[in-house]
Order: structure tokens, then C-alpha cells, then sequence
């Protein structure tokens, strides 16, 4: 019997890939285990193994070809005794369609004895708002720069090596210092390069052993240098927590002035897809509780890059949050090689009426995606992207909730002790006259992150949660 | 490869099979074999996006787990990193649960919420499946605390990885474990690499095991690729914990032939490394040549196996596939006693 072999899926995040390179041809016989094709995925170029043995009767797919789906018929394996001609030209079968398990799950209401955030229930008692004018299309997102000015077309991934690279190249005590952030290129491809330009000495690769290199890096940044340090995670992060609070974040304070600790914490943080409860934390508001720490939390490339060169030259600690979601996104970037943001300066990345978003980092596509949802149902909001939550523009979302008188928050964190908890209190002390129902937060769940496809879609905040939470804070 | 160890494949056409009996290795081949057909089928599964997230595979480091388990008694635990798959089927472990964990359905041990790096059996004495690199080594010296205070006279096998083995807690592990006499075996699986960090690249260490002589905790280098010298040196770890003398470091040279996980090129290391290990010291053509050449199994009788474990791992993956999603109320339970 002639088995079809199929495009295999070889990272958490592929759709898709390329067939760079065939390594057997029709007629050979391949073992189990060999290696019979090169495929280039999202991150990298992967060797594929043959999982049966068999003789290669046809290859369905030539090499170089691209987008090849995952699952789709790439070439047929023939068992002892058939011949080619014993199979179609054509592969039987399509892709199998039940491969992937979960549709979309409906929302299921959180029971109330699970000490979560239960939505506020709202009356239908006030006035409709006003009809909504639609939403502006995303506009010149980053309010930092003059409209027009040069952009080009980059990933968060090139946004951040950039940032690393012109500052390496500015200042030579900037050094970057992380598990394989140096020959192995990066985990996440982020340094990719960064070794070859800037040599062992400023890219250098540690043991896995978080706490002591986060300690001896930030002895490093009393002893005169600036370091950039990668943790692999953020969950990794929670081993070296000591170090980032007791040591990083607090000296200058007891010192009296004297010394501070000009040093950089990055890395991916949150869920990234389907890596369950050890590895998909969100520590916005862990940090940005911290003081004595800055804390950013990019969404596009141009807050990724913009920030990362401000933390950088930043006399203080600065935990710098990234997403592994967005690693891959692309998005404009200033062209200017000066280009940075400032410290606790949010953005209007989009303007609007009726409701006032706030969110930061990866929530901001849950925030993007429910607008567009929203203004579909003709009701327009302004997304307020925080960008720094520590330390946050207040201003700018009391002057967007002034003007809106609804405020709902979005992130992925746990619900107890939100970013968005923070914000809502704050509105409520300084914009209190102006709201016209609660502000409600759109969180993660108060649950471990679960691995279950179904399950993690729950877990996370989800589109249809801050539509709904939207509907209720303007009495739709 | 770095540093390998002192016996290699030397001598193993000799048909006399030293101190194990013909069953047992019959039994050693049959576990082995299981834990690579399995893991060559959730490689396939992962390919088919049916297994998502992290993926580690224990293909070429079998010998470890099977002649460890070789040593232990009902009732001994073990503990280990993300890397579990073949800790959990060389304990008796259902192939069916683990296979159902990793395609997040109902079925599995942690009812699809844990995944392929968090699985656990209180029934077969598994304590995980942990996936903070190093975090499982005081948790096992932990198990070891409660054994010994409950003076049960079990023994814990805490495993972990050449690159965990560079963890601060580690050491302060070894420390207390010697402290208060623990009954537990540290069992370093040298593989080479952490992740794309070989051995050499992360410390100047001449061996792992000799770090516990600063402790005081005796330990030895054992060939991993050998499943008769990994048991023979399990033997002498346990005896030494349950004579009440503390703890005890293996170091057991081992080998992954597949990427760190599923997404990793694997670039740090050459083809042909991996096919030198492969062809010259594979653990399981070890057993299979000890079988053949003694003369205490046909090929006829190794087929029959081969065809029994296909259909075991068949029938695992046909259950992990049927098996339902967990239904949605599963996001609130478990998370409070
Ligand atoms: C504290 C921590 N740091 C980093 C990681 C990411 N990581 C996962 S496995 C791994 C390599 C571990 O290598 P080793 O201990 O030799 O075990 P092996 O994978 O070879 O079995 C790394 C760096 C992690 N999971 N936890
Ligand atoms: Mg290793």
C-alpha cells in the first residue's frame, strides 16, 4: 500500500512553508529516520525525516516551491514490491480537514465561585449614545514622528535587532548577554547576526542559569556598562525575579543616588500557542508594581524598536516585554535612524467617539479586531495603545475617556491586580463626572494557562468579550 | 562528542549475557522499541498539527529510562523536565493517556490541560513532567524528604538535563540532600545539549557527576547507550540510597538524536554526528545484537515484537485522536483544591 507523505508542521506557529530542497528522488529507497527533504518555516530551515520506510514513487511537490500548505500531499511513498506506475499522477486524497481539532468554542460564562472578574451587569436605563460616525482607518500610528515622514516595512523581530544594533554600534558598552542569543542566533531569531558583527565579546551566550546571570549583569551595569539581557521567556525570568527587584530596581533608592542600574530585561512574555501553564504567563502588572523599574510592552514595530532604544539608553532598569505572536508582524517604522519613544507617552492608534480601549501589547490586536467588529455595528472607539505601563500616560487616557465616557481595558494578564484594575481606578479619582458606566476589563482568565487547544482559546481574552463588554458600557 | 565514555560499544557480539536473564532483555528491547515507536509517532502526529506547542523528544536516550526503571522497586518515584514521554512509558505508564496529552483531548493524564511537558500518575509514581529548566531537581529531593521522614525506604529518581545541571538550585539541592541523608539518585542525562549548547560551551567542568564530591555525594559516568550498564549502575545508586547513606549522581551519557524540540534546526551539530551515534552505538541495535548473536532470539521473534509495539502505538495514536476535547467547564476545575 503507497502512503502519501504530507507537509509536515515543524514550529508552534506554522501555517505554511516553503519545500526548499529535496534530498531523495523518485526510485530511492528511504529508511525511517532519513532525512529526505530540507523546509524552510516561519523561524528557520528544518530537515524532514521520513517517518516510514519505503521506495519514493513520486514527488508531488518540486523543490522551491513556496506556501505549501501544512498537511497537503508533498510525495508518495511506495511499500516492497509496487512501482510507480502504481500510483496516480494526482494525490488521492485531499488534506485531511479533521487534522485540526476546535473551531471556534462558544464563550462560556465564568461561574461566579471561581473568584474571577465577573463582567459588571449594567442596566439598559441611560440614553443611547449618539450615532456612531465610523472610524477612522488606522492612521499615522505613531503620533511621535511628523505625518509623511520616511517608513519602511519591518517585523517587531528586525524592529528589535535594529534597536540593538544602531545602539551597540553608538554606544560600546551596550552588550547583549542571554541563553543561545549568540551562535544558535537567537531562540526566537531576535539577535540573529548581532554575533557576527559585534563578536563573542558584546554577544555572548550564558549557561541556563537565569538568576546568577541576571545578578552578574546587573553587578556589570554598576561597574560602568550597559546590558541588554534576554531572557528566553519571561517565565525563565521568574528565577532571576529577585535580581530584577532587589537588586536592579531598588539601589539607586538605597544608595541615596549614588548608583543605578542602567540595564535592559527582554525577551518574549505571555502565551505564545499551546505551550500551557509553565511557559504562557503575562507579568505586565508583576512589574509595572515594581518601583524603581520602567516597564514597556510594545505592540507594533515601531513602539518595539522606538522603545527598546530609549530603554536602552535609559539610566534605569527597564523590563521590556515583548510577544512571540508578534515577533512576526510587520508594520512601519520610522526610517530615521534617531527614531525613539518616549517614556510614559501612550498612542491614539486609532481615534474614535463612542467608547474609549485601552490596551497594550499583544491585547492591542484583541482591541484592533473588536473596534473593526464595533464600527461594523456603527459604534466607534478610540484605542489608546499604553505602550509604557510603567510609567503610564494617565493623561491621555483621561482626556480620550473625557471625551468618550466609556472605558473598557483589554490584556491578556490575569483578571486580580489587572493593569486594567489600576486604570480603572484611576479614571474613577480623576474622571469620575465623566463616566457613564463602569469601566470594565477584558483579562486572560483566573485560570493556568491549559494546553488544550479548545481550552487556551477560552483562557485568553477573546474579541468577542470586549464586544460584548463594549455593548454593555454603551447600553447596546 | 564530547568526552565519551569509557565503555563503548566493545564487546557486544559476546553471546554470555552478563548478569541479566533472557526475559529481562527481551523486556529491555520491548520498552525501548515502545518508547521510540511512540515518539517517531507523535513526531508524525506534531507534523499533522494534531500535537501543538513544545514537543520534546526522547528518541536516542531510551537506554536511560529503561535501565533505570530496571533498578527501582514498586513504590520508588521519579520526577523529570519536559523531556517525559519515555519516563512515563518506561513506569508503566499508559500509551494511551500520554498520547491523548499530547493531542489536548479528555483522555489524556492531565485531561488535556497539561500537554506533552506537564503529565503526571500519582498511581505510577510519577511526579512530572515540569517545564522550568532544573526547577524538577529540589521538587525530587523533596519527594525523597517525605520518603525518608516517612521512613518508607523508597527512593526518588530525579532526572535532568547536562544543561539543567548548571542551575544555581541544583546545588543547593545537593547540598541538603547529603545534609539530611536523602534517599534520592540524581540522574544527570547528558546528551550533549542544552538546546544548541553543547557541554563544553557552558562549562569547564571535566564532568557533572564530580560536582556532587563537593557535597560529599558519591557518582559515577555511566555508558547511557548501554541499557545493561545503565542498570547495573541504577543498582548500585539505589542500593547506596536505601542503606540510609544519602544521595547518589549518575551521569549518564546519552544521546538525542532529534532536535531539542520540534522547531529546532538543529544546526549546531553535524549530519554526521547524529548518523555516527546512530549507526555505531543506537542502544536498541545493542539489545537486538545481544539477542540475535547469543542466539536467545530469532529475528522472527524481535518482528513479532516489532509488529506487537506498532499496534500498541497504533492503537494509542487511533485513541488520541478520538478521544474528545476536554469539555469547556474543564477551564475553572483544578485550580483550587
Ligand atoms: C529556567 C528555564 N530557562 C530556560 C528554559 C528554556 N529551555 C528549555 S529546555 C532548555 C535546554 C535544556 O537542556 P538540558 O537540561 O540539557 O535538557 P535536554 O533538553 O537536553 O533534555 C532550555 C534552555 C526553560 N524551560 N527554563
Ligand atoms: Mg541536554
Amino acid at each position: 500500500m503507497s502512503i502519501e507523505i504530507l507537509m509536515p508542521a515543524l514550529s508552534p506557529t506554522m501555517e505554511e512553508g516553503t519545500l526548499a530542497r529535496w534530498l531523495v528522488r523518485e526510485g530511492d529507497v528511504v529508511k525511517a529516520g532519513q532525512v529526505i527533504a530540507e523546509i524552510e518555516t516561519d523561524k528557520a530551515t528544518m530537515e524532514f525525516e521520513a517517518v516510514d520506510e519505503g521506495k519514493v514513487g513520486r514527488i508531488l511537490v518540486p523543490e522551491g516551491t513556496a506556501g505549501v500548505k501544512v498537511n497537503s500531499p508533498i510525495a508518495v511513498l511506495l511499500d516492497e514490491g509496487e512501482d510507480a506506475s502504481s500510483v496516480a499522477a494526482q494525490p488521492s486524497s485531499a488534506p485531511p480537514a479533521a487534522a485540526q481539532p476546535s473551531a471556534a468554542p462558544p464563550a462560556v460564562a465564568q461561574p461566579a465561585a471561581s473568584g474571577g472578574e465577573v463582567p459588571f451587569p449594567l442596566g439598559s436605563k441611560a440614553a443611547p449614545a449618539a450615532a456612531a460616525a465610523p472610524a477612522p482607518a488606522s492612521g499615522w500610528p505613531h503620533a511621535d514622528l511628523p505625518e509623511g515622514a520616511a517608513t519602511k516595512t519591518m517585523t517587531v523581530r528586525e524592529a528589535l535587532r535594529e534597536a540593538m544594533a544602531e545602539e551597540m554600534r553608538r554606544d560600546p558598552t551596550v552588550f547583549l548577554m542571554g541563553e543561545e542569543v549568540g551562535e544558535y542566533q537567537g531562540a526566537y531569531k531576535i539577535s540573529q547576526g548581532l554575533l557576527d558583527e559585534f563578536g563573542p565579546g558584546r554577544v555572548i551566550d550564558t549557561p541556563i542559569t537565569e538568576h546568577g546571570f541576571a545578578g552578574i549583569a546587573v553587578g556589570a551595569s554598576w561597574g560602568g556598562l550597559r546590558p541588554i539581557l534576554e531572557f528566553m521567556t519571561f517565565n525563565f525570568a521568574m528565577q532571576a525575579m529577585d535580581h530584577i527587584v532587589n537588586s536592579a530596581a531598588k539601589t539607586l533608592y538605597m544608595s541615596g543616588g549614588q548608583m543605578g542600574s542602567p540595564i535592559v530585561f527582554r525577551g518574549p512574555n505571555g502565551a505564545a500557542a499551546r505551550v500551557a501553564a509553565q511557559h504562557s504567563q503575562d507579568y505586565a502588572a508583576w512589574y509595572a508594581h515594581v518601583p524603581g523599574l520602567k516597564v514597556c510592552m510594545p505592540f507594533s514595530a515601531a513602539d518595539a524598536k522606538g522603545l527598546l532604544k530609549t530603554a536602552i539608553r535609559d539610566p534605569n532598569p527597564v523590563v521590556f516585554l515583548e510577544n512571540e505572536i508578534l515577533y512576526g508582524r510587520s508594520f512601519e517604522v520610522p526610517a530615521d535612524p534617531d527614531f525613539t519613544i518616549p517614556f510614559g507617552k501612550a498612542s491614539i492608534w486609532r481615534a474614535g467617539t463612542d467608547v474609549t480601549l485601552v490596551s497594550f501589547g499583544i491585547g492591542m490586536t484583541h482591541a484592533i479586531a473588536a473596534a473593526d467588529e464595533l464600527a461594523r455595528e456603527g459604534i466607534s472607539a478610540e484605542i489608546v495603545n499604553l505602550r509604557t505601563l510603567r510609567p503610564i500616560d494617565y493623561d491621555t487616557v483621561i482626556a480620550s475617556v473625557m471625551k468618550t465616557n466609556r472605558c473598557v481595558t483589554v490584556e491578556e494578564g490575569f483578571p486580580v491586580g489587572a493593569i486594567g484594575n489600576h486604570i480603572a481606578a484611576v479614571i474613577m479619582q480623576r474622571a469620575f463626572d465623566h463616566l457613564d458606566a463602569p469601566v470594565l476589563n477584558c483579562t486572560g482568565k483566573d485560570v493556568p494557562m491549559p494546553y488544550a487547544a479548545n481550552l487556551e482559546k477560552l483562557a485568553l481574552t477573546t474579541t468577542a468579550e470586549i464586544v460584548s463588554a463594549v455593548r454593555q458600557v454603551t447600553y447596546r | 562528542m564530547a568526552r565519551k565514555p569509557a565503555s563503548a560499544a566493545a564487546g557486544t557480539k559476546a553471546a554470555a549475557l552478563p548478569n541479566v536473564s533472557r526475559d529481562d532483555l527481551l523486556k529491555y528491547y520491548r520498552d525501548m522499541l515502545l518508547i521510540r515507536r511512540f515518539e517517531e509517532k507523535a513526531g508524525q502526529l506534531y507534523g499533522m498539527g494534531l500535537i501543538g506547542g513544545f514537543c520534546h523528544l526522547y528518541i536516542g536516550q531510551e537506554a536511560v529510562v529503561v535501565g533505570l526503571e530496571a533498578a527501582a522497586e514498586p513504590g520508588d518515584k521519579r520526577i523529570t523536565s519536559y523531556r517525559d514521554h519515555g519516563h512515563m512509558l518506561a513506569c508503566g505508564m499508559d500509551p494511551r493517556g500520554v498520547m491523548a496529552e499530547l493531542t489536548g483531548r479528555i483522555g489524556g493524564y492531565s485531561k488535556g490541560k497539561g500537554g506533552s511537558m506537564h503529565m503526571f500518575s500519582k498511581e505510577r509514581h510519577f511526579y512530572g513532567g515540569h517545564g522550568i529548566v532544573g526547577a524538577q531537581v529540589p521538587l525530587g529531593a523533596g519527594l525523597a524528604f517525605a520518603d525518608r521522614y516517612l521512613g518508607n525506604g523508597r527512593v526518588t529518581f530525579t532526572y535532568f538535563g547536562d544543561g539543567a545541571a548548571n542551575q544555581g538550585q541544583v546545588y543547593e539541592t545537593y547540598n541538603m540532600a547529603e545534609l539530611w541523608d536523602l534517599p534520592v539518585v540524581f540522574v544527570i542525562e547528558n546528551n550533549q545539549y542544552a538546546m544548541g549548547t553543547s557541554v563544553k560551551r557552558s562549562t569547564k567542568s571535566v564532568t557533572l557527576y564530580g560536582r556532587g564530591l563537593a557535597y560529599g555525594i558519591p557518582g559515577e559516568q555511566v555508558d547511557g547507550m548501554d541499557v545493561l550498564a545503565v542498570k547495573a549502575a541504577g543498582e548500585r545508586a539505589v542500593a547506596h540510597c536505601r542503606a540510609g547513606k544519602g544521595p547518589y549522581i549518575l551521569e549518564v551519557m546519552t544521546y538525542r538524536y532529534r532536535g531539542h524540540s520540534m522547531s529546532d534546526p538543529a544546526k549546531y551539530r553535524t549530519r554526521e554526528e547524529v548518523e555516527k551515534m546512530r549507526s555505531e552505538r543506537d542502544a536498541i541495535d545493542h539489545v537486538r545484537d545481544l539477542l540475535l548473536t547469543g542466539g536467545h532470539a530469532s529475528e522472527e521473534d524481535l518482528k513479532a515484537i516489532d509488529r506487537e509495539i506498532k499496534d500498541i502505538v497504533n492503537d494509542a495514536a487511533e485513541f488520541a485522536r478520538q478521544s474528545p476535547e476536554p469539555p469547556l467547564e474543564e477551564l475553572w476545575t483544578d485550580v483550587y483544591a
